[in-house]
């Protein structure tokens, strides 16, 4: 099942009279359950492409269609609706909120789907368990090192069970052993639970956990290639 | 739909993990509450005591003075001729329908004297009707009767601070007093009414029968003449008309032609009552509009407050969208805390302008009255500057941009 198709997407940006061409009609599709990894310098374009790709953002023309349904001109709640039941963010900055319990966090965007407290609880508990924190619930994020934060992160972004994960640079303020163990935790989730995966990343040996890698440069994909 | 009951549980932790500045946010609120129920307590509180006070005279109560004379081109005050007559007031008494009450007053100063206490007060001659007309109740003995006003007797009914004056602690009731030398027998003592508007002690008189006061006391007065005569209408509405049968029959029995002038005047308390009612409620007005300025400068550090939370919050907001919350999410989440803010600093408000109206009064010797209608609009209105002043930060916080507010630092 195709899980993401772009198709001739266009995005421009606008300053003043200085317009941006950040895609270049960029057509590309990404199969449910794939493991991909996105490269290139900044500016090329691959967090705009992630930004589009996460509901975030809509394209300026061009057709985004996700699960085979064109998303390209839904609304703001529409869009909100499918970050929240259909994506889950990784960020480079882990972005957890620093008053909320590691617990609360996970429990984030269940809140925002409309869930029982009770049942928001139980669900969030689980998850921080599958990423090896439960221990950690009740823990304020700043008690917690790099690489458990992204792990709440995680949970966080898996609570509300997902299609699809998006991870910009998720290891990019982590030490090396930090970052293989979240590595493993992705790889993990892609191969035992089927989801579909997204990665941006400037690393080569994180880009090798991927087992497609595509290169953007001005816009354009340079190159996608299946390993 | 997310739960209302998560939002306000993310709102209230918000403004708990800052509570200093939740609390300075909140104190124009307080100010601005507690002045509007400290102003509308003291101004409620005046309107009363002038309505206690213009009441306490007697309430549907008509004076018909006599009239003045113009000597040279002159004219003289009210009573300067004595054109009232005891028959006047009979007459009123029996022929106009709209007063139940009358009595006529023959009235002067006179010094009083008991044992070795003496006492300058005035002294009024009336008949039995004058506890009617005045609705006085005797707190001892009784008050002049029909037999005392025939038969010109020497007793007297006295006021609380004459009482207190001549008697200090005695009972005044069978003892002697003497009015211009002259002994009468105390028979009653009158229920304390306090001031008039004007300051004069109410309290500060003695009642004899109207015979006795011009046989013994006021011997300047003509026989059969009267200083003043107190009427008491029906009701309030019934004032115009009763002034209206009283003009007629003096004027009748007077033999005044239709191009003559009164030679008495006729005055009731309902004009005064509704100056004194309408000056009063004009002063609630504006100390409640003075206070309100305060609330809505308290408004106003809420809206502050709320945009700098904003601000310092955006990328809370960008996570909060990144997971799925809506702009109406957000917009709410802002909009309640905001509500909630202004609404505790109702609650302390409240208690801070029930408290104030407390010491003002205790102090200050001022009446208060706390309505619960006031502390109410003041709790709604504030709840109501909380979602005004709260609307334009939600609103801001939820058009940011995702993307941007995610990268906020």
């Amino acid at each position: 099942m195709t899980q993401i198709k772009f198709e001739n997407v266009v995005k421009i940006y606008k300053f003043g009279d200085h317009e941006l061409k950040v895609l270049d009609n960029i057509s590309i599709s990404i199969e449910k359950g794939e493991f991909v990894c996105i490269m290139g310098p900044s500016g090329s374009g691959k967090s705009t492409f992630m930004n589009i790709v996460g509901c975030l953002d809509t394209p300026t023309s061009g057709k985004y269609f996700f699960e085979g349904v064109d998303v390209s001109t839904f609304g703001l709640d529409e869009l909100a609706e499918i970050r929240n039941k259909k994506i889950g963010f990784v960020f480079q900055q882990f972005n957890l909120l620093p008053r909320a319990t590691a617990l609360e966090n996970v429990e984030l965007p269940l809140i925002y789907a409309g869930i029982s407290a009770k049942e928001r609880k139980e669900k969030a508990l689980e998850t921080l368990s599958w990423v090896g924190l439960k221990e950690k619930a009740n823990v304020y994020p700043r008690q917690l090192s790099g690489g458990q934060q992204q792990r709440v992160a995680i949970a966080r972004a898996l609570v509300n069970n997902p299609a699809i994960i998006l991870a910009d640079e998720p290891t990019g303020n982590l030490d090396s052993k930090s970052s293989m163990e979240i590595m493993e935790i992705f790889k993990r989730l892609n191969e035992e639970q089927g989801l579909t995966t997204i990665i941006v990343t400037h690393e080569p040996d994180i880009a090798s956990f991927g087992r497609r890698q595509i290169r953007f440069l001005d816009g354009k994909i340079l190159s996608d290639t299946k390993t | 739909m997310i739960a209302i009951s998560s939002i306000i549980n993310i709102a209230l932790r918000s403004l708990i993990a800052n509570a200093m500045r939740s609390f300075l946010a909140i104190l124009g609120i307080i100010i601005g509450v507690g002045a509007v129920v400290t102003m509308v307590a003291i101004g409620t509180g005046a309107s009363e005591k002038i309505s206690n006070q213009i009441s306490s005279i007697g309430s549907n109560l008509i004076l018909i003075l006599p009239g003045a004379t113009t000597q040279g081109g002159i004219r003289m005050g009210h009573g300067t001729i004595q054109t009232l007559t005891m028959a006047d007031s009979e007459a009123i008494a029996r022929e106009c329908s709209a007063v139940v009450a009358v009595a006529p007053v023959i009235s002067g100063t006179a010094q009083v004297v008991f044992g070795n206490q003496n006492w300058s007060t005035a002294v009024m001659g009336t008949t039995p009707e004058m506890v009617t007309v005045r609705e006085w109740e005797l707190i001892s003995g009784r008050f002049i009767t029909e037999q005392d006003v025939r038969s010109g007797t020497k007793v007297a009914v006295i006021g609380q601070t004459v009482a207190e004056k001549l008697f200090g602690d005695l009972d005044p009731v069978g003892k002697l007093i003497r009015i211009k030398k002259i002994p009468f027998e105390v028979i009653g003592v009158l229920d304390k009414k306090g001031q008039t508007l004007t300051g004069q002690d109410q309290d500060d008189i003695i009642y004899v029968p109207i015979t006795t006061s011009q046989r013994t006391l006021f011997g300047n007065i003509l026989p059969g003449r009267v200083r003043l005569i107190y009427a008491k209408a029906a009701s309030l509405e019934a004032i115009p008309t009763a002034t209206e049968q009283i003009k007629t029959l003096l004027r009748q029995r007077h033999r005044i032609g239709p191009n003559q002038e009164d030679d008495f005047t006729v005055m009731d308390l309902t004009q005064m009552l509704k100056a004194a009612e309408e000056s009063t409620r004009t002063m609630s007005i504006l100390l409640g509009a003075i206070a309100s300025v305060s609330l809505i400068v308290g408004g106003i550090g809420i809206m502050n407050i709320m945009l700098v939370s904003v601000t310092e919050r955006t990328r809370e907001i960008g996570i909060r969208m990144a997971v799925g919350a809506k702009p109406g999410d957000i917009r709410l989440q802002f909009l309640i805390e905001a509500v909630f803010l202004t609404t505790i600093g109702g609650i302390f408000g409240l208690l801070l302008g029930i408290g104030t109206s407390l010491i003002v009064s205790s102090i200050m010797q001022w009446p208060v009255s706390i309505s619960p209608i006031a502390a109410i609009i003041a709790f709604g209105f504030s709840a109501f500057v909380g979602i005004f002043f709260g609307f334009y930060p939600a609103y801001k916080a939820s058009i940011l941009n995702p993307i941007e507010a995610l990268r906020y630092e």
